[in-house]
C-alpha cells in the first residue's frame, strides 16, 4: 500500500493522511493508491501540511507500517528516547520500528 | 570574552524581526515552502526527521554562564528539556515549533547569541581550540583572531551564496584540538621573528570526499589576514563548481587545479584585494583582543591538589589539563556517560554547569568539537568541589579522549539525511567498554561515528571510525581505522565489508584486543596501527566472519 506523510506546518509534527484529515499516528494512515501526490499538492496549497510525500507501507493488523526504517522512526520517534516517542509509557511500542 | 557593540546588537535584533515577519508570512501562506526554506536555513532552522531543528551558533565555542542558562531555559520552555552539542561547537534543539522560532531567536539576541550562518552556503560558525586563552601550550589566544573572522564573515555580501558551505578553524598551539586541517580553511597562529601571524591551510574537509588541507601560505601577518582570506574565498567563489553539489567544496577545486595553481591565483587576487583597505587598523584588532584579556587570576593560588579521593584522582588524571596560570587548571566535563547520548545535556545539567562556571571559572565555558563542555579557568584548590558537584549530577565521567568519549552525529534517530542510527551504536560501545580500568588501559582512542557519508560525526578522523550506510533498507556499518583530526592528521581507511550493529561492536573489541597484544610501550592505538598496518587488524576482524 501507499500512504501519504508530511509535517504539520506550524508545529513540525510528523503527520499522516487519514483519507479526510491528518493524524499524528501512522495507524490512522489511509491507502492513497495513486492519488497521493495530488492529495499532497492540494493539502500543501491549503497549508494543512508541509513537504508531503508518498511512501510504501505494509498493511498489518495494527495498521500501516512504513517500509523504510527512516519512515518507521519518523512514525514513532527516536529509538534512543522512548520517553519522547508518541507512546512513552509503552516500552514495547517500538518493537516494529527496527 | 567578546561583548556585542551597538552594531552587533542592531544587526542581530534586526534579523530577529525580519525572520518574525518571514515566519508570519509563511504561516499565512504568503510564502511557499520553496520560498521560505532558504530564509529559515539562513536562520539555522531545519526541518528534520521529527520536527523543526534549530542550530544555535556558539562562536569559537565560547560562552558565559548567562548564555548557557538561556540555552537551558529555551530547552525547557520551547523544546523537550535538553539540547545537543555538536561537532561544530554549536547547540541544536530537536523539537522546535515554527511559530516559536522568532521568540527563541529574540531570547538568544538578549544574551548576544543567534543562529545566523549555522546553515546555508556561507561561512559557518568559526571554530577554535576549546582551551583557547587557558592552554599552557598556546602561542597566543586564538579567539581575537576568530572574533575578527566572525565579524568579517557575518553577512559578508560577497560570500552569502558560495558554491557550498564553508568552514574555518583557528588554533594557536602545536597540539591541534580543533581538527584544523580538516576544514575548508585552517589557520594556525604562529610566532616568527617576534611577530605573530597565521599559517593558512586550504582544502581540507570530511564528507564523501575526505581531504587534508594543504598549506598555501606559511605566514600572513594580522595586517593582511582579512585581505588574504578574502582572496582565498574569491578564487573559490569564482571557480568553485556550482553544477554538482558533490564537487562544490573548495577541496575539490584544489584537487582539480592543484595547490600551486590555486596558490598562484590567490596571491594574484591578494595583491588586488590589498588595495581595498579591508584589513582593520591595529587599534581595532587590539580593541577586540582586549575583550579576551586574562581574567584576574590569583597569583597565590596553590598548586597542590589533594588526591586522596580515588574517584576524584581518576577524573583529575583524565579530564583535567594544564593551564597557563600557576595554580589553575582546565576541566573538561564529559557529556559521554556509559550508555548515554553523546553531546546531549538536559536543561538541569546546563544550569548546574552554568552555576559552576560562574562560581569557579570566571563565568566562562567552552564547547568542544568532541561534544563536551569545558571550565577553562578553575583554581586547582577548587577542583574537588567542582568534581563533587559534577559527580552528584552524573557529569563526572573520567573518560576524556578514551574509547567511551565517542563523537556521534544524531544519525537516523533525528536526522533526515542519515542512513543509519549512530546513537544506539555509541551506547552499545560505551556500555561494552564501560569499565574505567579497561578504558584507561586502552589509552587515548578516539572513536567517531557518522550515520551517513556527510561525516558530521567525523568518522574519517577517528582512530576508529564508523560509517553507517543503508544496505537495501537495512542499517550497515563500515569500520575505518587510522584516522586523526589532531596535529598528526590522517584519514581512516575502511577495513572491508560492513557489519550489523552488534557485529561492529564485536569487531571493535577484536581490534582493541589486537592492539593490546601488539602495542609497544607508550604506543597509542593509532600509533600501533600506523606501525603494523591494516592487515593484522583485518585478519582478526574478519577471521570469524
Amino acid at each position: 500500500m501507499k500512504i501519504l506523510t508530511g509535517n504539520d506546518l506550524a508545529t513540525g509534527d510528523v503527520v499522516w493522511w487519514t483519507g479526510s484529515d491528518w493524524s499524528r499516528h501512522v495507524e490512522d494512515a489511509a491507502d492513497v493508491g495513486e492519488a497521493g501526490e495530488r492529495i499532497g499538492r492540494e493539502e500543501e496549497a491549503a497549508r494543512r501540511v508541509n513537504v508531503p510525500y508518498v511512501i510504501d507501507a505494509a498493511g498489518t493488523p495494527e495498521g500501516p507500517r512504513p517500509a523504510h526504517i527512516k519512515d518507521r522512526i519518523r512514525a514513532l520517534g527516536p529509538t534512543v528516547r522512548t520517553d519522547l516517542t508518541l507512546k512513552p509509557s509503552d516500552p514495547a511500542a517500538g518493537n516494529w520500528v527496527i | 570574552m567578546y561583548r556585542y557593540d551597538q552594531y552587533d546588537q542592531a544587526i542581530v535584533d534586526a534579523r530577529v524581526e525580519e525572520f518574525r515577519d518571514q515566519v508570519a508570512r509563511r504561516l499565512s501562506g504568503e510564502l511557499s515552502e520553496d520560498q521560505f526554506k532558504p530564509l529559515r536555513l539562513m536562520n539555522g532552522l531545519y526541518l528534520q526527521l521529527h520536527a523543526y531543528m534549530l542550530r544555535v551558533a556558539i562562536p569559537y565555542g565560547t560562552l558565559n554562564s548567562g548564555q548557557l542558562r538561556v540555552l537551558a531555559d529555551i530547552a525547557r520552555r520551547y523544546d523537550r528539556g535538553y539540547g545537543h552539542f555538536t561537532t561544530r561547537q554549536n547547540l541544536q534543539y530537536n523539537w522546535i515549533k515554527l511559530a516559536d522560532a522568532p521568540d527563541i531567536l529574540a531570547e538568544l539576541a538578549k544574551v548576544e547569541m543567534h543562529a545566523i550562518q549555522t546553515s546555508g552556503n556561507c561561512i559557518r560558525n568559526i571554530s577554535s581550540d576549546q582551551y583557547a586563552g587557558a592552554a599552557a601550550d598556546e602561542v597566543t589566544d586564538p579567539r581575537p583572531w576568530a572574533e575578527l573572522l566572525r565579524q568579517w564573515s557575518t553577512f559578508h555580501p560577497e560570500f552569502s551564496y558560495l558554491p557550498r558551505k564553508f568552514k574555518i578553524a583557528v588554533i594557536a598551539a602545536a597540539e591541534d584540538r580543533a581538527a584544523m586541517r580538516l576544514h575548508d580553511i585552517g589557520i594556525e597562529i604562529i610566532e616568527r621573528d617576534g611577530e605573530q601571524g597565521a599559517r593558512i591551510f586550504v582544502g581540507g574537509g570530511m564528507g564523501r570526499t575526505p581531504m587534508i588541507a594543504h598549506e598555501v601560505r606559511d605566514f600572513v601577518g594580522i595586517d593582511d589576514l582579512l585581505s588574504y582570506l578574502e582572496a582565498c574565498l574569491r578564487v573559490y567563489n569564482r571557480y568553485g563548481r556550482r553544477d554538482n553539489i558533490y564537487k562544490a567544496r573548495i577541496k575539490i577545486l584544489l584537487h582539480e587545479i592543484g595547490v600551486d595553481e590555486y596558490r598562484r591565483q590567490v596571491e594574484e587576487e591578494f595583491l588586488a584585494v590589498k588595495q581595498l583597505g579591508l584589513d582593520p587598523p591595529k587599534a581595532e584588532f587590539d580593541r577586540i583582543a582586549a575583550f579576551f584579556a586574562d581574567p584576574p587570576f590569583d597569583g597565590d593560588a596553590p598548586d597542590a591538589v589533594d588526591r586522596s579521593d580515588p574517584g576524584f584522582a581518576l577524573w583529575l588524571d583524565q579530564n583535567v589539563a594544564a593551564h597557563k596560570a600557576p595554580g589553575y587548571a582546565i576541566a573538561t566535563i564529559s557529556l559521554k556517560p556509559a550508555g548515554g547520548i553523546p553531546g546531549d545535556a538536559t536543561a538541569e545539567q546546563m544550569d548546574l554547569i552554568a552555576d559552576l562556571a560562574e562560581r569557579y571559572s570566571f563565568d566562562e565555558l567552552r564547547v568542544t568539537h568532541a561534544q563536551n563542555l569545558v571550565l577553562p579557568h578553575v583554581r586547582k584548590a577548587d577542583l574537588y568541589a567542582v568534581w563533587q558537584a559534577l559527580d552528584g549530577a552524573g557529569l563526572a565521567e573520567a573518560n576524556l579522549d578514551l574509547i567511551g568519549d565517542i563523537i556521534a552525529c544524531p544519525g537516523l534517530d533525528y536526522c533526515s539525511l542519515a542512513n543509519a542510527r549512530s546513537i544506539p551504536l555509541a551506547q552499545k560501545i560505551s556500555n561494552r567498554f564501560a569499565d574505567p580500568e579497561r578504558q584507561r588501559d586502552l589509552g587515548e582512542l578516539k572513536l567517531k561515528i557518522s550515520g551517513c557519508i556527510n561525516a558530521c560525526g567525523h568518522h574519517h578522523a577517528g582512530h576508529i571510525g564508523i560509517l553507517g550506510v543503508d544496505r537495501k533498507g537495512t542499517e550497515n556499518y563500515q569500520l575505518l581505522l587510522g584516522g586523526s583530526g589532531a596535529e598528526d592528521v590522517s584519514l581512516g581507511r575502511i577495513t572491508g565489508p560492513g557489519f550489523d550493529e552488534d557485529g561492529v561492536v564485536d569487531a571493535i573489541e577484536r581490534v582493541t584486543d589486537l592492539y593490546k597484544a601488539r602495542r609497544e610501550p607508550g604506543e597509542r592505538f593509532v600509533d600501533t596501527y600506523r606501525r603494523i598496518g591494516m592487515e593484522p587488524f583485518k585478519e582478526v576482524i574478519y577471521a570469524q566472519s
